[in-house]
């Protein structure tokens, strides 16, 4: 039997296939779609690049060159150097090691946190509904930027409060949809099959309601991506992220605003890498959102 | 002994009341039916046995032990409920073998593997549907699913919401031959709800016609063959179904 068959068996026997077959028939479902498969190529190459920037990078992302500085692109400096004559494309690279981190931690954070506060509103309902919802709604109503400005400027600048800043700002939003997708879920007659059986609120929510979350809470954090690089950015730029030397994309931007009108590269190069990597969790999500929608399941 | 007791059973959603003081008595082994029009309340009585409608006031026993108002894991165990849509009754990313382990997991029963593959073979299932996903299954084999999921805790008491009404004919008469042979070979009791009258002839043993949250009247499945049904609005239900 091939492994594409084995994969496909319309009677899996054991429990290990059957998820390993479903696995494969959301992935050739992504595969069907262009522009998925770009977002996918996109994340794949800012994977490797993190992963083996020590080896790309032709220079060091710290090392200065006074002499070097403010060089246009050339053969040897791909993209050009900045103020201090360090080289742009190697911190470029660097620095995706920088964005990486940061999009995986906000990831990591903000969805598990977002999703069990609101399957717990949602599946409780009454009073411990109208207190959570409460608290989220007040995250909510503070503009997202101003409230990690806050963090941070509590917690002091750096990545790693950039990093909580952006995560507490962002999990409200996940919070609520998992508690409209609860509401949706909890009265369903699968989830009494498993009440009826004597399973506590625990194993009702995390077995059975929370993998019911997690397909829209995963194209929802993939498609937010994109916000986070740029909030991360954004506080960068206002000097209130990643500190200097470090090659953080925003904070590049920001040292480049100087010399934008005759050294342009200084800032649109790093703008560019910001630019692509959110363009590509943008097309990632958007296959996903096809793909993993409950409504469309079975049709794959 | 009683399997199932209802004493001045009152139920209510909120504010509104929608079962007023119903008395029933079922004995173990015995096949009873509600029936009646939609809104009668009959599978609010079904929901109120089984813990999911907690707002009554009266009495419940099951084997006689009155019950709680909420779920309780004793009470699981000796009975167990087959919903009406087998659509809506499988959680959509489970395996059929994980909704079948999932009441064992609960209760911490070991034998996971035979216990299901009994179960499947008790319900006419195959072995190579147990890690199927309920979409990969017709609504005929879904219903067997959720017959052997309430089997897996061996209750004395099945109720039963409908258990064919969402299916094809000739589907219905495979799950109706199906419940029929478990119940003479489990012993079981039934409280099933239904308004399909054949239904309660071929499998049930008394009726209960019930209308606006009341019992109208309780009879044999003998005097609903003959058409002898006393009360006026009994007659009118068994003239509507039958024309």
């Amino acid at each position: 039997m091939t492994t594409r068959a084995w994969l496909l068996a319309d009677s899996p026997t054991s429990r290990w296939q059957a998820n390993a077959g479903r696995a494969y028939r959301v992935f050739t479902a992504l595969l069907r779609n262009p522009l998925s498969v770009l977002g996918g190529v996109i994340i794949l190459v800012l994977l490797l690049t993190a992963l083996f920037a020590p080896w790309i990078a032709p220079f060091s992302p710290t090392g200065q060159n006074l002499s070097q500085r403010l060089l246009p692109p050339s053969g040897v400096n791909w993209m050009g150097t900045d103020e201090l004559g360090r080289d742009i494309f190697s911190r470029v690279v660097w620095g995706s090691q920088i964005t990486l981190t940061i999009v995986l931690l906000v990831a990591l954070i903000s969805a598990p946190l977002g999703l069990l506060i609101g399957a717990i509103a949602g599946y409780f309902g009454g009073w411990v509904d109208k207190i959570l919802m409460g608290f989220t709604d007040i995250f909510l109503s503070l503009p997202k930027l101003i409230l990690a400005l806050a963090f941070v400027a509590a917690l002091g600048p750096g990545i790693n409060n950039a990093i909580i800043a952006i995560a507490v700002t962002s999990w409200p939003a996940y919070a609520r949809i998992a508690r409209a997708e609860t509401l949706t879920i909890r009265n369903a007659e699968y989830i009494s099959a498993v009440q009826l059986a004597g399973g506590g609120p625990i194993r009702v929510i995390v077995q059975h309601i929370l993998p019911l979350c997690t397909s829209s809470m995963i194209v929802r954090v993939t498609l937010d991506m994109a916000g986070v690089i740029l909030t991360a950015a954004g506080l960068g730029f206002i000097g209130l992220g990643a500190q200097p030397p470090l090659p953080e994309w925003g904070a590049m931007i920001s040292r480049g605003r100087t010399f934008i009108l005759d050294q342009w590269w200084v800032a649109t190069m790093p703008g560019f890498a910001i630019i692509i990597v959110s363009l590509g969790f943008c097309f990632l999500g958007d296959g996903l959102r096809d793909v993993l929608d409950p409504k469309s399941e079975g049709k794959s | 002994m009683s399997a199932l007791t209802l004493k001045n059973l009152d139920i209510s959603y909120g504010d509104t009341k929608v079962v007023h003081g119903v008395n029933l008595d079922v004995p173990e082994g015995e096949s009873f039916a509600l029936v009646g029009e939609s809104g009668s309340g009959k599978s609010t009585i079904l929901r109120a046995i089984a813990g999911l409608a907690p707002e009554w006031t009266g009495e419940i026993s099951v084997l006689g032990t009155p019950r709680t108002h909420r779920v309780d894991r004793n009470v699981s165990r000796q009975v167990q409920m087959v919903f009406q849509d087998p659509y809506g009754s499988l959680h959509p990313r489970k395996t059929i073998d994980s909704a079948l382990s999932e009441p064992l997991a609960i209760h911490g029963i070991g034998n996971r593997d035979e216990r299901v593959e009994a179960v499947l073979k008790q319900v006419g299932l195959d072995q190579r549907f147990r890690f199927r996903f309920p979409h990969q299954l017709s609504g005929g084999q879904r219903q067997r699913v959720a017959i052997a999921r309430a089997l897996m805790l061996e209750p004395k008491v099945l109720l039963l919401d409908e258990p064919t009404s969402a299916l094809d004919v000739s589907v219905q008469a495979e799950i109706l031959n199906l419940l029929k042979r478990l119940r003479r070979e489990q012993n079981l009791t039934f409280l099933m709800v239904t308004h399909n009258l054949p239904v309660v002839s071929f499998l049930c043993d008394r009726l209960a016609v019930m209308r606006h949250g009341r019992i109208v009247e309780i009879a044999d499945v003998a005097q609903l063959k003959q058409g002898e049904l006393r009360e006026p609005y009994s007659r009118e239900l068994l003239a509507a179904t039958a024309g």
